[in-house]
């Protein structure tokens, strides 16, 4: 900040480009209220006064930018996936985004779409779908991500729950049977699965998909491990984005460089999970062991992309931790001792709803009051 | 013992009275919009239940083989006397919470929590441990539904909520959104391991 105190004009000090208040504040009766403002101040080379509120060091960092450089980097992830499941993946993604968009559009603030939170929370409920749902039902969990999720709590930054985990648990609700059809890989890219057409309201049960089941549900459901490889790289079924594991890690990695999400939380979950899935395997051998449930499912989108999100996760570092860890042990339980063969988005969502505690009981001593309490985190 | 936890988990988290039964639903919106308070209340439900279900299953063993066309007449009784114990306890030494806790104390009387929990604990043929384990998880689920809520309410209280969800509209959703984050842990613990 540029503060010039001069000692002239009489003990007055000019505040440059707030020429009205400072006319107020001085009265009626001074000789610079005459003046042309501020311009006539600094022309005049007297000495000014620059006086803001704070925050005094601006970062060029704003919400839009962090918002599309978070979409840029889903780019090479929808890339994959597109890749994986062919063109269909690029349609179920777009009638999510859509979905969201149109609402954001027409219920939101003015403008508000511009920041490009909307389609973030498009594309992140599109990848945790899978790639042969029907397009209606995707834009349908998109509107509901948007409208239910953020608008109805006050949008932006009023959110208790991360919109597109809240959106995909609705169409987890509404129609289970689409959520859990997991179609093979696509032959080529330009592939187009035929369940994606199915009209609106209709059973989409009348065609023909070639099914695959994900690695977790493969563990679960019939005790067969996947290839670690093929985990990491991601041509295995599941979801469209939480197949890529690796490259969702470079991505996270670059946000987390920009200081655009919390390392924090993706490596308290990591953490945990490794830590109660190698002490589960070390009891019981049947269970799989911490490299195959890091790696599967959609642990690492969840954990990089969603549970970071700036709203719903705690403001502390101390708080980060413990929703990492919370979030981390819920989705091992839910693996491991639950009917479901995935956790990941209910455990995320069961910590936002503990957020509001988190932040209350890590609020950190107001400077002073206490002996000073070092944040180690 | 392991039978106990699996019935304390149960009800507190799998099949938690409120967001997956939906009963008990007019305390957990009436009195969640501060934190504090909606522990006490979640204290107070629980002790019911607790002096409930000790209550019933003595009633259960004894008195209902005999006559058991009394079964919901003896439930409904025990359920008020306790209520109005817990109402003279309350009053007696904590006047605060009483006024706090408002209409919302002799309404536990006609909480359907209690009564479910009465029902269930019946039909499932729980005796006085299980009852009792029963009761502490529901109501420990009770608790945590409730105090969630609440400070889901606090955080939103100075939310540009739209006036179309102003109050019990948003409580509405936050309920149904907190309902989905439970549905996750549906099938825990039935699926073996």
């Amino acid at each position: 900040m540029n503060v010039d105190r001069g000692a002239g004009d009489g003990g007055h000090e000019r505040l440059r480009g707030e020429p009205e208040r400072r006319r107020e504040a001085d009265g009626g009766g001074d000789r610079e209220a005459g003046g042309s403002g501020a311009s006539g101040a600094s022309a005049s080379g007297t000495p000014r006064l620059h006086l803001a509120p704070s925050p005094h060091i601006h970062s060029p960092d704003s919400t839009p930018r962090i918002m599309w450089t978070v979409v840029a980097t889903l780019v090479p992830v929808i890339a994959a996936s597109t890749w994986f499941f062919g063109l269909s993946a690029l349609l179920v993604l777009a009638a999510a985004t859509l979905g969201c968009f149109i609402v954001e559009r027409t219920l939101g603030e003015r403008g508000s779409v511009g920041d490009g939170s909307a389609v973030i929370t498009g594309l992140l409920l599109g990848l945790t779908l899978p790639a042969g749902i029907p397009l209606w039902m995707a834009f349908l969990g998109g509107a509901f991500a948007i409208g239910f999720g953020k608008l109805i709590f006050g949008g932006l930054g009023q959110n208790i729950f991360n919109p597109a985990l809240l959106g995909r648990a609705f169409l987890q609700a509404a129609f289970p049977t689409a959520l859990t059809t997991w179609p093979a890989l696509a032959e080529r890219w330009t592939h187009i699965y035929a369940s994606n057409l199915a009209l609106p309201l209709l059973s989409p049960g009348k065609v023909d998909v070639v099914t695959m089941a994900t690695p977790l549900g493969l563990m679960k459901f019939e005790h067969q491990g996947t290839d670690l490889l093929k985990l990491a790289i991601g041509n295995t079924g599941g979801s469209l984005g939480e197949t890529a594991g690796v490259l969702i890690l470079v991505c996270g990695a670059y946000l987390a460089w920009k200081r655009y999400l919390n390392w924090r939380i993706p490596v308290a979950i990591f953490a945990a999970v490794a830590a109660l899935s190698a002490l589960l395997h070390a009891v019981r051998p049947s269970l799989p062991g911490a490299p195959f449930m890091l790696l599967s499912g959609g642990l690492i989108l969840g954990a990089v992309y969603m549970a970071t999100d700036m709203v719903t996760s705690p403001v502390t570092n101390l708080g980060s931790w413990i929703f990492g860890l919370g979030i981390g042990l819920i989705t091992v339980v839910i693996r491991l001792w639950g009917g479901l063969a995935e956790g990941v988005m209910y455990s995320i969502l069961f910590m936002n709803a503990l957020v509001p505690f988190i932040d209350q009981a890590t609020r950190p001593a107001t400077f002073g009051t206490r002996a000073a309490r070092k944040e180690t985190a | 013992m392991g039978d106990l936890t699996r019935i304390f988990v149960s009800a507190a988290l799998i099949n938690n009275f409120v967001l997956a039964y939906f009963v008990g639903l007019c305390p957990f919106f009436g009195v969640s919009k501060k934190v504090p308070t909606a522990l006490r209340m979640g204290g107070a439900v629980t002790f019911v239940m607790v002096l409930t279900a000790s209550a019933v299953s003595f009633l259960n063993a004894w008195v209902l083989p005999v006559a058991p066309y009394l079964r919901l007449i003896s439930y409904i009784v025990v359920i008020a006397s306790l209520v109005q114990i817990v109402e003279m306890v309350v009053k007696k030494t904590s006047p605060a919470l009483f006024r706090a806790l408002g209409i919302y104390l002799p309404l536990i009387t006609t909480n359907c929590a209690i009564l479910y929990l009465a029902l269930f604990q019946y039909a499932r043929g729980y005796g006085f441990f299980e009852g009792l384990a029963f009761a502490l998880g529901a109501g420990a689920g009770f608790t945590l539904a409730l105090v969630l809520m609440a400070s889901i309410r606090q955080r939103s209280e100075t939310a540009s909520v739209p006036a179309i969800a102003r109050e019990m509209g948003l409580a509405m959703i936050i309920a149904a959104s907190l309902s989905m984050a439970f549905m996750g842990f549906a099938g825990l613990l039935s699926a073996g391991a």
